[in-house]
């Protein structure tokens, strides 16, 4: 069964408060500040531990039994809202609707800033006969998702799903290990139609780029790993 | 006697065809049923004569028998999954599936004209199936359907000649091609309806403005949100005959020439009743529509975000309106003039403009409700997001509006009080059920205890359709849904703290209701499986994705419950989270 993470630079790869550069989300107030960086963008020695670790029978019960999802907590910040799911009772294809928000410029602050978009996305596992569908919104972190995605295909995996830890982008060699393994890694095709290893960019604008996730075999993913690389050096 | 005998001998001896054409006159699912009941041969008359069947659960039924029993059917209507699966709830996969309706009516009803599917699994072969078997197919209603493709309309839109009717609402597709629009043929002229809202992508365009303008019975026209506003005006102007009207985002670079185009399209429009769309809101185009508002007797503003002072503007102009749809945006002050306003007002729905913030964004309070309830005496469907409520406010809206038939009330926050006393909001509800004697539908929300559903066990006589959720204390209050509500067909219920002895005890009461939903509350596995034992007519599916229930103790609640009853067996296409309780003991361990 998956291990809880190796202890390989957790720090570091922990998404805490205060990004470097003060990227995405709260925006100052973090108790913990990385070098910050010119650029503002992160590398990926930042992204947060991508374990998809299975759960044992244990953990799975005591998560079922209480259905509100809870949120990385931190005191500098107000606690989220946790989110119920199909709470309140609005139709997907509403939330889906409100999300797509076309630039208008007569749009008042108001009304854009308010709504919490909803980001569904389908996802496939492969091998597993059925697909799945997520509210990205529904999740603070990576690891939230990895949680929740672990969860979901549990039933497929043989074990193999996660026990190699987290997908350390900055080492290649460790990375081309896992990649050339039959290890199941998350990818996401972005609003460009790419593929992507989950993971390489901030939270918030994986949310707002991924249109599809895809559970594939590490070995498949392998010809992603050097686009994504690419992509993030043309991004910055 | 001789007078008697004569009467007897004209019973016996009275033509089937005139008894057909009697029966012709009557339409109603449920006339029809009790006129199968009489005796054998009006049975036997009346399903040969019977044109339009509503299956309310496809699981209910296998295709066969209803091909066996009424082999003339012109118009199905058919529905899939349970209502959760709107928001989220079911998994994908659950089921669902048209396809082996399809294509058993392919061959036994070359006949059909109308196919209407609610939340049904419907692919691109299913549609080429429909577009080539049915030479006189004239009715497709996709609401809140998926599993097609822009290539399934393409096919639907080339064979069917004599297409009236193309209804996606709501429906998830594959936007693959914006020409299927063309597949149409120019020499087809025979378009009514047409509801295209659900669709990502623009449309061929000119292909459309052909296709409305050749139609000359074109009654319905709903746009996509990808549909440009400064086109809207041409298109109207090929059909001032239109009733209803979709419109696509509502905004555009503010150029003269493109409002005042619109306007006078607008001004063309003498039939005009019914309006919706406006994604997007670029608020000073709204007077554009300003020519058609005093007729307008249907208006959906709900993905419109436009601000009070511009809803009321826009409203305060709609005398005639019966049915509005509006975000929250609306305020109690706009509701204040709604209600002063729009005296022939039926329907309300208030959708929340921001229901994830933590805090109210607009000053809508129940004080709109009320102001509405007191205002508009027709008002009977109300559905209504709020973030306050108070008892004193229901009871004063069941006291206005005894005539209400659907009351659905959401406040956003689960188990919120009554904010001026603090207490539960049972006596509110109880109001509710208490006056408004006709109530088929409701939706509760706020602080609820036991009592609430005592109240609506004892009066709520009329009630169909009940929705629960984060209420009760305990299995009494199932207990009294289930032993009072006379009339109760569905009941969905999620996070209350129900369990084994309710259900139990009520087991019988679920061969009379349509279905049963459960989800987050506390029946065993051993409950669920003790069901469908003793249940024979009855599918216990027991939704969860945890894994095998049966590797957990029976003690072990479920996630997720659903119960419907069937003539046709367990079903065979369920996905791996879904196991049947079989109704033997002995099933696989």
């Amino acid at each position: 069964m998956a291990t809880m993470g190796h202890g390989l630079n957790l720090k570091e790869t922990e998404l805490c408060l205060g990004l470097p550069g003060g990227g995405g989300g709260g925006g100052g107030g973090g108790s913990e500040v990385e070098t910050p960086r010119a650029s503002g963008k992160r590398g990926f020695s930042e992204t947060v531990d991508l374990k998809l670790n299975l759960q044992t029978k244990e953990d799975l019960n005591e998560k079922s039994a209480s259905k509100e999802k809870t949120l990385l907590k931190d005191p500098a910040k107000p606690p989220a809202k946790a989110q119920v799911v199909g709470w309140p009772p609005v139709r997907s294809y509403r939330k889906n609707m409100m999300a797509q928000k076309v630039n208008n410029t007569e749009d008042t602050e108001k009304t854009t800033s308010n709504t919490t978009a909803a980001a569904f996305v389908k996802v496939s596992m492969d091998g597993a006969p059925y697909l799945r569908k997520v509210d990205l919104t529904m999740y603070k972190t990576y690891k939230d998702l990895s949680d929740a995605l672990a969860k979901m295909f549990s039933s497929f995996t043989t074990g193999n799903y996660g026990a190699q830890g987290m997908i350390d982008f900055m080492n290649e060699s460790k990375l081309m290990d896992l990649l050339n393994s039959s290890e199941y890694v998350p990818t996401y095709e972005d609003k460009d139609g790419d593929w992507m290893l989950v993971g390489d960019v901030p939270w918030e604008m994986f949310v707002g780029s991924c249109k599809r996730l895809r559970i594939m075999k590490g070995s498949e993913a392998i010809g992603l790993a050097p686009r994504a690389m690419e992509k993030c050096k043309n991004r910055s | 006697m001789q007078q008697q005998q004569k009467v007897a001998a004209l019973s016996y001896s009275f033509p089937e065809e005139v008894l057909e054409h009697v029966f012709s006159f009557i339409d109603s699912t449920k006339d029809r049923g009790s006129i199968s009941l009489v005796c054998k041969s009006w049975y036997e008359i009346e399903r040969w004569c019977r044109r339009r069947v509503f299956v309310g659960n496809c699981y209910a039924i296998t295709p066969a028998m209803v091909i066996k029993r009424f082999p003339k059917v012109r118009s199905i209507t058919l529905k899939g999954k349970p209502h959760f699966a709107d928001f989220n709830l079911v998994p994908e996969g659950w089921g669902g599936y048209v396809c082996p309706w399809i294509k058993a009516m392919a061959v036994a009803f070359p006949c059909l004209e109308e196919i209407k599917l609610k939340r049904m699994v419907i692919s691109d072969d299913c549609l080429d199936l429909i577009a080539k078997s049915f030479k006189n197919f004239k009715v497709l209603v996709l609401i809140s359907c998926e599993g097609f493709t822009t290539d399934g309309l393409a096919s639907i839109a080339a064979n069917c000649r004599n297409l009236r009717e193309l209804d996606l609402r709501e429906s998830e597709v594959e936007d693959i091609c914006g020409h299927w629009l063309s597949h149409f043929p120019d020499s087809y002229t025979s378009l009514v309806s047409l509801n295209i809202s659900c669709l990502a992508n623009e449309v061929n365009f000119p292909a459309l403005e052909r296709l409305v303008s050749r139609c000359p019975n074109m009654h319905t026209l709903r746009l996509n949100r990808a549909a440009p506003l400064d086109k809207l005006a041409n298109l109207l102007r090929g059909a001032p005959q239109l009733v209803e009207l979709g419109t696509g985002a509502y905004t555009s670079e503010m150029r003269p020439e493109v409002f005042t185009n619109l306007a006078a399209a607008f001004s063309g429009c003498k039939q005009m009743k019914g309006l919706s769309g406006f994604w997007d809101v670029l608020p000073s185009y709204l007077p554009a529509v300003y020519p058609v508002c005093s007729r307008l007797t249907s208006l959906n503003l709900s993905y419109a975000t436009i601000q009070s002072p511009d809803l009321i503007k826009l409203v305060g102009q709609c005398q005639s309106l019966q049915r509005l749809w509006v975000l929250d945006y609306i305020e109690d002050a706009g509701l204040d003039m709604l209600a002063a306003s729009c005296k022939d007002l039926r329907e309300l729905r208030v959708f929340p403009s921001d229901p994830f913030g933590l805090e109210a964004n607009v000053a809508l309070t129940e004080q709109g409700l009320v102001s509405v309830s007191e205002g508009c005496p027709k008002l009977h469907s109300v559905l209504y997001f709020c973030r306050q409520m108070t008892n004193a406010a229901l009871n004063t809206i069941a006291r206005n509006r005894p005539n209400m038939t659907r009351f659905r009330l959401c406040i956003i926050e689960p188990r919120t009080p009554d904010y001026l006393t603090l207490q539960s909001l049972d006596s509110g509800f109880g109001a509710i059920v208490e006056h408004c004697k006709d109530l088929q539908r409701l939706s509760l929300s706020g602080l609820l205890t036991d009592r609430v559903f005592e109240h609506i066990g004892t009066y709520a006589k009329k009630l169909e359709m009940l929705s629960v959720a984060f209420a009760g204390d305990s299995d009494l209050g199932l207990h009294h849904v289930l032993s009072g509500c006379d009339n109760l067909r569905k009941l969905e219920i999620r996070d209350c703290p129900f369990g084994d002895k309710a259900l139990l005890a009520n087991a019988a009461k679920l061969e009379t209701m349509r279905s049963l939903w459960m989800s987050s509350c506390s029946v065993s596995y051993g409950a669920c499986k003790l069901l469908g034992q003793k249940l024979p007519r009855l599918n216990v599916e027991v939704i969860d994705e945890r894994g095998p229930p049966n590797l957990r103790p029976d003690s072990n609640p479920v996630e997720k419950l659903y119960i419907y009853r069937t003539i046709s067996g367990p079903r065979l296409d369920m996905p791996g989270y879904v196991w049947t309780m079989e109704d033997d003991s002995a099933y696989l361990e």
